[in-house]
């Protein structure tokens, strides 16, 4: 390790500063924003911090009254999670067989090299008669038609994350176990697959995330409670009739917290999976 | 085991996937191929043959080239703003200083944030009247009155920009670091002896080490900005003077808002065209680079 | 063609595990309203539940969009089979939702007593080519809301009567330093800025279509654009009024940061009794001014309607819920954010009670009442005037060059 003059060490200490206040600057605004009543967020000059704390906005939105403001939050909620959740189970339960096969055969590799380039294709191109087929399915406004949209987002990255895991699995273990009598599917089950495990929960993680995150699709194919997850519910509340933009940030920090919370704790396994690509390239 | 054996097997275990794909974008694909030649409505009839009236509509039509013009303005500036500050950031943290643990694990944060909530937190701190970005820039002195950001097409752009650029620049810094720290350090200490800057050694030592995955960075980053739709629409819905309307925002006003299936289909596959070339640009230079980086 | 499909698809659809129709006795309606002017959400929801009261066979769900999402998702909900059952429809849509098969025409729901009671004015809220697609049920225009405290200290007796006299005296009070920028619009690339411009198209006595061609490029069209870009320009209208909606203009108003503010009849009883507002109590209300010589007062056709949709699998308890929701009685109870569809209400002192200004203003406004363009390419239309009139304002155009661009990009 090369020695640091004081200067550098200063500088290198400001610029670290800096960049935490840039991330950490507008994220912790939208909470500050969350908590302050509605007349110190039209103040000018502006009230920093507010001079009474209101959470009473938490309260509203996740209120479970029938056919209040809160409910409808609440329903997108769980829309939002079944979708993410149907979908993310849908792609892992494709991904595994299908990452080991081209990590073990890697003739059939281009074939996942052309799912992936399927990330290519704008949904803009795709929306069109995609709308149409839901529609002629009974699929529209439809938590399962939206997981089913979905699962071919999330499939691509699963796979591929799986096959750099299983290709971290030395083949001869499962070789020696084949050896002594197990089936291929016994082997994959008692051997490979636990060895995988961290391999499908990074890409579990990362399948919920996308899934969470997506909204042009939501947009397109739901059009109320039954269905419309909570990007789309936000996106309304911020367009509507919202005299108070705390209301607006409150939803904002409730859809943020369990990505934001999964991508805290879970951080070590996310880098990984976010670089593996990357890196080995 | 026969190899031929192992293929089939390979194959029967890859068939679920590709036959989600198959049937889930592959079949719509060639639909979208097939509308972009009628005038179909969204909903109702399905459209007679109009050869290739759509396309030669669009190309004359100056939404469109506008709509171009904004799309690889927005990508090009984000995408590379979001390099450099990745770059710079990864190079930072691998340094050692107090916190770097922390800092690393912020570094998440606006990654995770889902989209559409990022963009109405900058819309809000962009709040021509309200907005924190108003307040706080007119109490440094740096500006004299609160401004209108996402209201001029001068600022709206460059405002989009940074609202994308604040998400995605920890991206290209989490790969760019765990590339940095997957370089010797021997080899850093070795070209200090033989006494090359900081910017040669950048530049010839550890830049190689990190051209295979900024390049990733890059391809993703940039197909990502062409198909923008999400911040836009939430932030500005292609406003002020429709300085922000980008190709996917008017293939949804083309096919969703007109109810035109048909031409807004051959938008889609013009955006599809471009992004395919893009990548496929950038897949040889990746090729290259990976060549003389070995 | 979708709907062969549908029926062959139907068991594959069950298969896949798509939930089948509920076996209670009880009839779900899906509503769609929007979360901006008139109504609050509080009142809607309100309402329905007197209706869900009386009627506890019938469940109604409601869901609330941004105007902006409105139309888009009506249209888009047609594709699902059970999409929404009751929509609010803007005056503007008609035409494209009957030519497109969205509304159930009602004309023969209409009773007598219906078409006596309701003002004339609210019926070309639904009517499209001799055929009613539901009943009007927000009756409402845009206002010019003035503050009367900011008034009374630029020693300014009356509020304008014309346009030119609101330049006037926003110059005083801009000059008396009161305000910098005392107008405020809602001038962002929305619906929001074609209303605006259609009450000035009235005042000048334009026309936006002559025998179904584009005619407002010249004449009362291009003195409306004109004005709007002059005001800008004088530096009298709040600049960011080119990114507000109509909730962006009741915040700067009732903060008392504007003198003068456009806006539809629900921002009086908010800015003048509203708990949040810093002006309560001081807002007044007069009709949109006049042009000399052409206008006394102008105003512009924003009612909205209720209809029901053509996939409704419901359409009799569809069409008792909007009767509830457009009765004179759930009006006149909730008179205080959108004004009735009824004739006889403007008479009964417990709807005009506290709001007299409003009422008087009404009575002008409503009867002065211009439409916006009624052709099934609305839209289209909609959104090339919205970039004419922001490329106007920022000086991309002239206004007559935007104004003719707008003409060749209307699809007309």
């Amino acid at each position: 390790m090369e020695r640091r003059s004081l200067l550098a060490s200063i500088l290198i200490h400001a610029a670290a500063l800096l960049l935490a206040a840039v991330i950490v600057a507008p994220i912790f605004w939208l909470f500050v924003m969350s908590i302050s009543p509605a007349a110190d967020l039209v103040a000018r000059p502006l009230r920093w911090w507010p001079g009474t704390m209101d959470f009473s906005r938490y309260a509203t939105l996740l209120s479970t009254i029938p056919n209040s403001a809160g409910a409808n939050f609440v329903a997108s909620l769980v829309n939002s999670i079944l979708v993410a959740g149907m979908a993310t189970v849908a792609a892992v339960v494709l991904a595994v067989p299908a990452g080991w096969a081209v990590s073990r055969t890697p003739s059939v590799g281009w074939s996942l090299s052309l799912v992936i380039a399927t990330y290519m294709l704008p949904p803009v191109a795709l929306a069109v008669p995609l709308y149409m087929a839901l529609a002629a399915f009974g699929l529209l406004n439809s938590v399962f038609g939206l997981a089913l949209v979905y699962l071919t987002i999330l499939a691509p990255f699963t796979t591929w994350l799986m096959k750099s895991g299983f290709d971290g699995i030395p083949r001869e273990i499962e070789q020696a176990a084949m050896m002594d009598g197990a089936s291929l599917l016994a082997t994959l089950r008692i051997i490979t697959l636990p060895l995988a495990m961290p391999i499908v929960a990074t890409a579990a993680l990362f399948a919920f995330l996308l899934g969470w995150d997506e909204f042009f699709y939501a947009l397109l194919f739901t059009s109320d409670q039954r269905a419309r997850t909570l990007t789309v519910a936000i996106a309304d509340l911020a367009g509507g009739r919202v005299s108070d933009y705390g209301l607006i940030a409150t939803a904002g920090v409730l859809a943020a917290l369990p990505p934001v919370l999964v991508g805290l704790i879970m951080q070590r396994a996310l880098i990984s999976g976010l670089t593996s690509g990357g890196v080995k390239g | 085991m026969s190899s031929t054996w192992m293929t089939t097997r390979a194959w029967l275990l890859m068939l679920p996937l590709l036959a989600v794909m198959l049937a889930v974008i592959g079949w719509p694909m060639v639909d979208t191929v097939r509308l972009s030649f009628t005038d179909a409505k969204l909903i109702g009839s399905g459209g007679a043959f109009v050869g290739f009236d759509n396309y030669l509509k669009m190309l004359s039509n100056s939404n469109f080239q506008r709509a171009l013009y904004a799309t690889t303005w927005f990508a090009v500036v984000s995408v590379t703003a979001e390099m450099v500050i990745g770059i710079l950031a990864a190079l930072l943290l691998n340094q050692r200083f107090y916190g770097r643990t922390v800092l690393r694990a912020l570094l998440i944060l606006p990654w995770a944030l889902p989209t559409v909530v990022n963009a109405t937190l900058w819309r809000l701190i962009y709040n021509p009247e309200y907005g924190v970005l108003n307040a706080a820039l007119t109490q440094v002195g740096l500006i004299d009155g609160y401004r209108s950001w996402l209201g001029e097409p001068g600022t709206a752009m460059t405002a989009l920009i940074v609202a994308d650029c604040w998400k995605n620049f920890p991206l290209v810094a989490l790969i760019a670091l765990a590339a940095l720290q997957a370089v010797p350090r021997d080899i850093t200490s070795a070209s200090l002896v033989d006494g090359a800057g900081p910017f040669a050694r950048f530049r010839f030592v550890i830049l190689p080490y990190l051209a295979g995955p900024l390049m990733v960075a890059l391809v993703l980053r940039t197909i990502e900005a062409f198909k923008v739709f999400d911040i836009i629409w939430v932030m500005t819905r292609g406003g002020p003077a429709n300085s922000t309307r980008t190709l996917s925002i008017l293939v949804y006003q083309e096919a969703f808002s007109f109810q035109r299936a048909g031409s807004g289909a051959s938008l889609a596959l013009v955006v599809t065209l471009i992004v395919t070339v893009l990548a496929v640009g950038y897949g040889m230079l990746v090729r290259r680079t990976a060549g003389s980086a070995a | 063609m979708l709907k062969s499909m549908k029926k062959t698809l139907l068991g594959a659809a069950l298969v896949a595990g798509v939930s089948a129709p509920h076996a209670f006795a009880e009839t779900t309606l899906n509503a769609l309203f929007m979360a901006q002017a008139a109504y609050s959400e509080a009142d809607v929801r309100a309402m329905t539940d007197a209706f869900t009261k009386a009627n506890p066979d019938i469940k109604v769900n409601l869901e609330f969009v941004p105007y902006e999402g409105l139309h888009d998702k009506t249209v888009l909900a047609q594709g699902s089979g059970s999409g929404y059952d009751v929509v609010l429809f803007d005056v503007i849509w008609p035409a494209e939702y009957a030519t497109n098969n969205v509304l159930v025409d009602v004309s023969s729901r209409i009773t007598d007593e219906m078409k006596k009671g309701v003002l004339p004015g609210a019926w070309t809220t639904v009517d499209y080519d001799g055929k009613s697609y539901g009943m009007p049920w927000i009756l409402d225009t845009k206002y010019l809301f003035y503050n009367k405290e900011i008034l009374e200290k630029a020693g300014i007796q009356a509020p304008p009567k014309t346009w030119a006299e609101l330049n006037e005296q926003a110059r005083i009070i801009k000059d008396k330093g009161l305000l910098a920028t005392p107008i405020a619009w809602s001038w962002s690339q929305a619906e929001a800025a074609i209303c605006d411009y259609t009450t000035l198209v009235s005042a000048y006595g334009g026309e936006f279509l002559k025998d179904g061609k584009p005619a407002f490029a010249e004449g009362g069209g291009l003195d409306a654009l004109t004005y709007m870009v002059d005001s800008y320009k004088s530096g009298l209208t709040n600049p960011n009024s080119k990114e507000f909606l109509e909730e962006d203009v009741r915040n700067v108003f009732q903060n008392g940061e504007a003198a003068f503010a456009l806006n539809w009849t629900y921002m009086y009883n908010m800015a003048n009794g509203g708990e949040d507002s810093k002006v309560a109590g001081k807002v007044g209300v007069v009709p949109a001014p006049g042009v000399e010589g052409k206008s006394e007062v102008s105003a512009v056709n924003g009612s909205m309607g209720l209809g029901i949709t053509t996939t409704s699998k419901s359409p009799d308890e569809a069409w008792k819920y909007i009767v509830h929701m457009t009765s004179q009685e759930t009006q006149n109870a909730y008179a205080k954010l959108s004004l009735p569809i009824w004739a006889s209400s403007y008479e009964d002192a417990a709807v005009t009670a506290g709001q007299e200004e409003l009422i008087a203003a009404a009575k002008l406004g409503l009867a002065a009442m211009y439409p916006r363009p009624t052709t099934p390419k609305y839209q289209e239309l909609s959104t090339a005037l919205q970039q004419a009139i922001q490329e106007a304002l920022l000086d991309q155009a002239s206004p007559e060059d935007a104004l003719k661009s707008a003409a060749d990009n209307s699809g007309l």
